[in-house]
């Protein structure tokens, strides 16, 4: 099988997020990267079928200078090569023109699924793999928990509102990944050292035969507006601050 | 030139999910700023008789397809009619919501239409004629102010956070029977697993009430269930708990689960990680448990009791049902 598993460099999730003072983004010293780690889920996934069916798994990625380091992460995992879109006029791409530019490599690539987060949790989009399937014409199941590769089709368990459904779709197929997939691996030194070796291809632009085009446009970055201090209810014993706050739920909050 | 404001509603088993009033209540105001007409798109099966109800929520127009097709969702068979619906009438705005359908579909139209969509926003509002929306990004870390230079200006929005306004409108409705054929459906529902057991997911609960490490184990969730029994609440949970075992993953409210908006949170033993934050910090009344008083819950939370969960929760069920019943 021929598996793709896209991925992005993000902020782990304990990292505090600064903005630059000019609100043009967020300030990028300091923070610790890693895979996304919805992608990762994508990338585990598709080494697991890679050893239960044989193939090659490919990873594609877009992304500055720093997020060749997430490519060698997802190598070491045990992927066999890589495609690493990096080119500055990339800069601040939407999730239209990601998708776009990940298409124009993986058209040139053989594909029987392919895999990406079913959202990135920097930009918090989740449109990337929906994008890709609808630009490749090929089917999406999003926000997969469970996948079956049964001959030329995939069955796939995606939690909705209230209940869960069981979908089958035909191959090729884009697949977006969510908590609950697996639980990923660590690479062992070994492999961090053997994925040093393994084909990273570099793309640009030109080479692509792709433009920077953005039609999603993130004017400006705000700190979330401040809540006003909470009250901390005091009292004598639990019994009393437990009616206060019933009180409070209902008369002052008005929610209860 | 593109015109009108248009939305994608979202039923299920023939009744309209609130968020299509969410909905159809926000193009009426971009709409009314605009000069221009709200459109809504229904499609289903069997649903016909309900596309009149939105005429009390602002919408003047309806566009509804009723046929098997559309029942249960497909991202392919509610995509082909929308492209077809969009391509026609040529909307200048087309919201959504962001609920699990909405955000699987309109990912999807973005890439069918080459548009931009801003998503899972918190406000949008027009601008110079154009939309313009925020959003939380980086789990609510920060927000962004989001343009779509292209067309439709496409925006899906979080569920919960938007009023909803009834307006006295009647709408007109239109039905249409888009042309799809069997070799554009592809995937196909096999089977429909309830999980809710009747209560709402936590992403449409009024009230959530989640525990987190301080509940020291599986079994003391009991407590928590019994005083949102009381509120028609849905219990949720922190990553720490999740990742002990001790509730399912799709109950757990943070950066890397659920994002929840309800009118009221009450967190149990959490100690506010800005993971968990990330999840719940749009909610309107938020209620920190915590007997650590150096919890970083208390800084997010509008009350605060500092003691011990497991003699406070039993007490607060106790005077809620003194004070509800």
């Amino acid at each position: 099988m021929d598996i793709i598993a896209c991925i992005k460099q993000v902020p782990n999730t304990d990292t505090k997020i600064r903005l630059k003072p000019d609100g043009s983004g967020i300030d990028e010293k300091s923070i610790e990267w890693v895979i996304n780690p919805y992608d990762e889920f994508g990338v585990e996934e598709a080494l697991r079928m890679k050893e239960k069916f044989g193939g090659e798994v490919t990873i594609v990625s877009l992304g500055p200078a720093r997020a060749v380091k997430a490519i060698r992460t997802a190598l070491a995992m045990g992927a066999d090569r890589a495609f690493y879109i990096n080119d500055p006029v990339f800069d601040g791409a939407d999730a239209y023109m990601t998708a776009k530019a990940l298409a124009a490599v993986i058209k040139t690539i053989p594909y029987d699924i392919i895999f990406c987060g079913q959202r990135a949790i920097d930009d918090d989009s989740g449109q990337v793999g929906a994008i890709l399937a609808a630009l490749l014409d090929i089917p999406q199941v999003t926000v997969a928990t469970k996948v079956d590769v049964e001959g030329n089709f995939i069955k796939v368990v995606r939690p909705v509102e209230g209940a869960e459904l069981l979908i089958e779709s035909p191959l090729p197929c884009v697949i977006t990944a969510h908590k609950g997939l697996n639980k990923p691996r660590f690479p062992s030194l070994p492999q961090i050292i053997n994925a040093r070796k393994k084909p990273v291809e570099v793309k640009d632009a030109a080479t692509l035969g792709v433009s920077m085009d953005v039609k999603a446009e993130v004017l400006g970055t705000m700190p979330p507006s401040a809540r006003p201090p909470g009250k901390i209810i005091s009292g004598d014993d639990i019994a009393t601050k437990a009616k206060e706050l019933a009180k409070l739920l209902r008369e002052e909050a008005k929610v209860i | 030139m593109a015109k009108g404001v248009w939305i994608i509603t979202e039923q299920r088993y023939g009744t309209f999910r609130k968020v299509s009033f969410e909905l159809a209540s926000t193009a009426r105001k971009l709409a009314d700023e605009l000069g221009e007409d709200v459109c809504a798109i229904l499609l289903g099966s069997g649903i016909e008789g309900i596309a009149g109800e939105l005429g009390k929520y602002g919408v003047d127009k309806v566009y509804v397809a009723d046929q098997p097709i559309f029942e249960p969702y497909t991202t392919d068979a509610h995509a082909a009619a929308i492209v077809q619906l969009v391509k026609e009438y040529n909307p200048s705005i087309l919201l959504l919501g962001a609920s699990s359908q909405g955000k699987d579909l309109s990912a999807h139209l973005v890439g069918r239409l080459e548009t931009g969509m801003a998503t899972d926003c918190t406000d949008v509002n027009i601008v110079d004629g154009r939309l313009r929306a925020i959003r939380p990004m980086y789990g609510g870390k920060c927000f962004g102010e989001v343009a779509i230079n292209a067309s439709p200006q496409m925006a899906s929005l979080r569920p919960n956070v938007f009023p909803v306004v009834e307006r006295a409108r009647e709408a007109v409705i239109v039905k249409f029977e888009p042309a799809i054929g069997p070799d554009q459906l592809k995937t196909k529902i096999l089977e429909v697993r309830k999980t809710a057991n009747g209560k709402a997911d936590l992403t449409e609960a009024n009230i959530v009430i989640s525990g987190g490490r301080g509940m020291k184990g599986p079994e003391n969730y009991a407590v928590l269930e019994e005083l949102a029994e009381l509120l028609g609440a849905t219990v949720g949970a922190s990553r720490a708990a999740v990742d002990a075992g001790w509730r399912p993953e799709t109950d757990q409210v943070g950066q890397t689960g659920k994002v929840v908006s309800p009118k009221l949170y009450i967190a149990c033993g959490i100690s506010g990680a800005t993971q968990h934050l990330a999840g719940m910090g749009t909610s309107k009344c938020i209620v920190a448990i915590n007997k650590d008083p150096d919890a970083q819950i208390f800084a997010a939370a509008d009350y605060g009791i500092v003691d011990d969960l497991f003699k406070v929760v039993p007490e607060l069920t106790k005077e809620i049902k003194a004070l509800v019943l």
